[in-house]
């Protein structure tokens, strides 16, 4: 146990859930983002997967949102503190989009317009654990919330739910992102608490 | 910044001041405190009595100087943390502390670009660590705030802030004899309280959503570059 601060109380009742390290409960949506928020054309939209051998495989706005959806409802845990439970979400699993896709690479760098990168192993992008969103609450998703589509790894911290997502490229090195190289985490992973470098 | 981990810190209250009837300057004494930029945040972690703890970020509103730190702390009615910070810590007190915190919404007197800060109510403190590293550091590099309140009574740092080139926008109620009604900040807001865009700016922009999301559209409409433009928000929660 750390220090006590005298006569603090702190809020806990009869409803407290199992959150994440230093965490606390929001029923808001917080907005976070380090710049603007780009405004991007829908026919000029796109998505694209790199391999480490420069191939490529890309969706147009009509080709992603004709695949198969999924709706992942999933707690998000954002490195500033706040977490929000049972947030509601349509559309493509990672897998989908990966399917077919020859690699031998383990690292990924997700690509966002407006310059946002941020990487993750490879493996963290499979077997259900992520997904290319569109739409939160049944509603599309909005630019602050990463709209016209974002990337969802509710597993990890949520910078690494890449707004405005543009692209993946599959890397045979790590590649820190855009945070990653901000002093966080590398990983970032909520439950072992890994806000910060060395954390 | 070094690759080491932050640990957490014993830091002990050696002073409280009010700013405005809810805000509240707190400044901390953290032995072994290895400094910061302008503009960086820290961790606070409360602990009860009876292990419970939290923890919250928040921006450091000083320039660099020695061990001490000093937040400045909205008191949000509801809040968890922020009403014990305000009025609950007593001066000698402590709690920990994990810092500094962020690489990217800093400024760093090296950097010979002019500045413009946009501050929405209390998104004012980093942006104020930036005027005071300024000042700290003998810089010339000319400054422009506009800080968006939403009553006189709302300002922060008044009396420091009056040496400073500031323009102000009033929300709610404006001063007697102020020329426009109160309102929301506008595009002419941006315009005149910022700087031309072939000055190529660097643009720091913090406070709640709908005033981060306003004016770095405003920003971007008139020609500045997306990647000059630096935003963090103050949301709602967090109290």
């Amino acid at each position: 146990m750390g220090i006590i601060s005298a006569g603090f109380k702190g809020r806990r009742g009869p409803d407290a859930v199992k959150l994440p390290p230093g965490q606390y409960l929001t029923k808001d949506f917080p907005v976070l983002s380090a710049g603007p928020t780009p405004r991007i054309d829908l026919t000029k939209w796109e998505f694209v997967i790199t391999t480490e051998s420069a191939t490529q495989k890309r969706w147009s706005w009509d080709e992603l949102t004709r695949l198969p959806t999924e709706t992942p409802t999933v707690d998000i845990h954002c490195v500033t503190k706040w977490s929000k439970l049972g947030t509601s979400w349509r559309g493509v699993s990672v897998d989908t989009l990966l399917d077919g896709v020859e690699t031998g690479a383990q690292f990924a760098v997700a690509h966002s317009y407006g310059g946002y990168t941020t990487n993750l192993p490879l493996a963290d992008l499979r077997d259900g654990k992520a997904w290319v969103v569109y739409q939160f609450d049944g509603a599309p998703l909005s630019p602050a919330h990463g709209g016209p589509a974002r990337l969802l790894v509710p597993h990890l911290y949520f910078w690494k739910s890449a707004k405005w997502v543009r692209g993946i490229q599959l890397k045979t090195a790590d590649e820190p992102g855009f945070w990653e190289s901000a002093g966080y985490h590398n990983y970032g992973d909520p439950w072992r608490e890994q806000r910060y470098w060395g954390d | 910044m070094a690759g080491g981990p932050l640990t957490w810190r014993a830091a002990t209250l050696v002073e409280r001041w009010s700013e405005t009837e809810s805000g509240r300057g707190l400044a901390f004494d953290v032995p072994g405190w290895p400094g910061h930029l302008a503009g960086q945040h820290v961790d606070v972690r409360l602990t009860a009595e009876d292990g419970y703890s939290t923890e919250r970020s928040y921006s450091i509103s000083n320039a660099a100087g020695g061990e001490r730190v000093e937040l400045t702390v909205q008191r949000v009615p509801d809040g968890e943390v922020s009403p014990y910070l305000a009025d609950g810590l007593t001066v000698g007190e402590q709690v920990e502390l994990r810092g500094p915190v962020g690489g990217w919404f800093v400024w760093r007197p090296a950097v010979a670009a002019p500045v413009f800060l946009a501050a929405g109510g209390s998104g004012i403190a980093p942006l104020m660590a930036m005027i005071r590293a300024r000042r700290q550091a003998g810089s010339t590099v000319p400054f422009r705030l506009l800080y968006s309140v939403r009553d006189p009574a709302d300002v922060y740092y008044a009396k420091e802030l009056e040496a400073e080139d500031v323009r102000f926008i009033y929300t709610r109620r404006t001063p007697d004899g102020w020329p426009t009604p109160p309102g929301r900040v506008s595009a002419a807001d941006v315009t005149a309280g910022g700087w031309p865009v072939d000055r190529q700016p660097e643009c720091f922009v913090c406070g709640p959503t709908g005033f981060v999301e306003a004016v770095a559209d405003v920003l971007v409409t008139l020609g500045h570059d997306p990647r000059r433009i630096r935003t963090e928000r103050f949301g709602p929660t967090g109290g």
